[in-house]
């Protein structure tokens, strides 16, 4: 018994210093699922002989419960800007070095401007993709219940008399706290980062009085809800949408499924391409985000994944029907009206999480 | 170890009782004192590793304060001094616990759960006592059958499971279409994303949890005290609450205590099945370390749920051990 545990020790030791022999480059990248050109990764690794490892997460608390342990042993990560903002106060990620990066040019600047409001300079970011939080609807149930009425307006989901009209057909929300207080803040016209209780209890008051018509307070299950008619409004992200109209489509029922951006402004969010500071292969990290940054990935990666990347370059490359859908792109009166919703203290927190809790379950 | 039948039920209280018993009458082990050491180690080593000293390390935590920092708690110990003089300062923070039990939201949530894992808990049973008696009372090849189709369930995912549940209830689904179909509903009814859904789905999550204690218990029934009593004059209704549910009781508590305690923390059957007003202790652990990062906060929750669970068990446990030996 003891011999055949050292033969295995010995043959795991030789292993390991049969690979560091060979010296094999790796990268660990740890993103989101179904967020990649799958051609993109293989062409990586043959070009720069750089292996990459590849782990999928779904929730950027997922990520942020990896990340806060410390050790992650990840090298490329992908937080949204909120998180990213309070990880890198916490020490979580290095310093990109900017001198490593031949394609930083192709950075979309307007929204490098927007994105430095989470991470000033951009100092530990480089964007992957961005989007909007909007209203994602069955088009036959809504016109069966409001007729004419506009469907891009929050006033389907806040005024209580209109979201009684949806209730048997099913509303969901985000389970999202942060992101839903914002733009309910922002509807009632306060400022959406507002950390005043007073505020906070205006926006509670307001999604309290509808809330008797929301079905459930769910990130992902709207997916295949809006796709099979079991909920027929929903406040979701802009490329979830876009998935659920694909699947209703390729389901063939007859289901239609609409994204539109409401007018009175919501949250733009933007996933951001970060190393993490206890990163064992920073160099290699480096070389990646680089070649994630040309002009013909940011452009594969839009078109596979019906999200727009913040890469002006990529611009020209992109599909017809990705650059001319105002769900991916938005007009510029519509991106006028977009905010960011930043990350809050942990004392506000706390209190967010509780008024959402009070909400949700009607107290 | 010996001639006698292998114990039939699954990692039940009942069958580990029954192995713990075989084992000190046959006293293998008593000439070999280190074989004995042996096996009883293995069995402690796993619950130090794999439950002590996670445990211990969640109630470290418990005492900590959130920092913005990795990990994001502080150190309960803290050196200070140079070469000279040093001091080793320890730093325990009980407002989480304190904070526990001032707001009456988590007293609420405690409660809520507690009331969900009790119906549920007594809905399970009902459903178990008939299953467990009618394969108790079935001869030999029909038993086998019916102990393997309880048990198949778990050849699949748990989370599959759940997730066909939601395929059943919903609006479009197999059980309106049925009643819609038979004109017993005129329009679908609304299933999912209620308590009910969530009762479904806990009472067929642990149901084999129930059956098989209960099967445990009620196949060692002595037959005879049954006809003793019928000859005695005691009708079937009266000699099942004298005779039959009596010597059951062990293996109802054992099963109760397998379907309840897992249904007090549970996160996936509410959070899939349930209306977003239940509110589970899972649900508000969840929040506590996800939405609000304060991870001593959560483990403060987290350990006063492992009080509040184990000591009316222990409670329990103990005045059987004591029945039992009078």
């Amino acid at each position: 018994m003891q011999k055949k545990t050292l033969g295995i020790a010995a043959a795991v030791a030789l292993s390991l210093s049969a690979s560091a022999m060979a010296e094999q480059k790796v990268v660990n990248f740890y993103n989101w699922s179904d967020y990649m050109d799958p051609a993109l990764i293989p062409q990586f690794e043959k070009e720069t002989g750089i292996k990459v490892n590849l782990d999928y997460y779904d929730s950027n608390e997922v990520l942020e419960a990896k990340l806060m342990t410390g050790g992650s042993g990840y090298d490329v990560v992908v937080p949204t800007g909120s998180f990213l903002e309070r990880q890198a106060q916490a020490g979580v990620y290095m310093e990109i070095d900017r001198g490593k990066l031949s394609n930083l040019g192709n950075i979309d600047q307007v929204l490098a401007t927007k994105i430095s409001g989470h991470d000033p300079d951009n100092r530990h970011n480089v964007p992957y993709a961005w989007g909007t939080i909007g209203l994602g609807y069955n088009e036959a149930m809504i016109k069966e219940r409001l007729g004419d009425m506009p469907v891009d307006s929050l006033d389907l989901i806040f005024k209580p008399e209109v979201a009684a009209k949806l209730a048997d057909c099913g509303i969901a929300l985000l389970d999202s706290p942060a992101e839903m207080m914002a733009i309910a803040l922002n509807y009632l016209g306060l400022d959406p980062n507002s950390e005043k209780k007073s505020d906070l209890k205006k926006a509670t008051a307001l999604m309290s009085a509808a809330r008797p018509s929301y079905r459930y307070f769910n990130s992902s299950k709207y997916i295949s809800d809006l796709a099979n008619g079991e909920v027929c409004l929903a406040v979701g992200y802009n490329g979830d949408v876009l998935q659920a109209a694909s699947r209703a489509e390729e389901a063939g029922q007859g289901i239609s499924v609409k994204y539109a951006i409401p007018t009175e402004g919501t949250v733009a969010w933007f996933d951001l391409l970060a190393i993490p500071a206890d990163a064992p292969h920073p160099e290699e990290a480096h070389q990646l985000i680089d070649f994630l940054l040309r002009a013909e990935s940011g452009a594969g990666i839009a078109n596979y994944v019906f999200y727009a990347v913040a890469n002006s370059a990529a611009e020209p490359l992109l599909l017809d029907e990705v650059k001319n859908d105002p769900g991916i792109y938005p007009t510029e009166k519509v991106k006028a009206n977009l905010f960011t919703q930043n990350a809050h203290t942990s004392k506000y927190d706390r209190i967010l999480t509780r008024a959402w809790t009070n909400i949700k379950t009607g107290r | 170890m010996s001639g006698k039948p292998p114990v039939q039920a699954g990692p039940t209280v009942a069958a580990v009782d029954a192995i713990t018993q075989g084992l000190a009458k046959y006293n293998f082990f008593r000439r070999v004192s280190w074989g004995r050491l042996a096996v009883i180690a293995v069995p402690m080593l796993w619950l130090a590793v794999f439950f002590f000293v996670p445990f211990l390390v969640v109630f470290k935590i418990s005492l900590a304060e959130t920092a913005i920092a990795i990990p994001p708690y502080t150190a309960l110990l803290e050196w200070v001094g140079d070469m000279e003089e040093a001091y080793v300062t320890l730093k325990l923070n009980l407002g989480n616990y304190l904070y526990l039990l001032d707001d009456v939201f988590y007293l609420d949530a405690y409660l809520s759960s507690i009331k969900i894992a009790g119906i549920s808990t007594f809905c399970t049973l009902l459903v178990a006592f008939p299953i467990a008696y009618l394969m108790a009372r079935s001869n030999g090849s029909t038993r086998a059958l019916l102990l393997a189709l309880v048990i198949l369930p778990f050849w699949t995912s748990f989370l599959l499971r759940v997730y066909a549940w939601m395929g059943i209830l919903k609006k479009n689904g197999l059980v309106n279409d049925i009643l819609m179909g038979l004109g017993i509903v005129d329009e679908p009814l609304t299933m999912l994303q209620t308590d009910f859904a969530v009762y479904l789905g806990i009472v067929y999550t642990y149901l084999p949890f129930m059956v098989l204690p209960l099967y445990s218990a009620l196949e060692k029934l002595d037959m005879t005290l049954l006809e003793a009593a019928e000859d005695l004059g005691s009708r079937p209704v009266t000699s099942f609450f004298l005779i039959t549910l009596p010597l059951s009781l062990p293996g109802i508590v054992a099963g109760c205590l397998l379907v309840f305690i897992p249904a007090v923390g549970e996160f996936v059957i509410p959070a899939l099945l349930g209306s977003p007003d239940t509110l589970m202790i899972g649900r508000v652990l969840w929040d506590e370390f996800f939405l609000n990062r304060d991870w001593p906060m959560a483990s403060a929750v987290a350990i006063m749920m492992l009080i509040i669970l184990v000591l009316p068990i222990m409670l329990i446990r103990n005045s059987q051990g004591k029945e039992e030996s009078a």
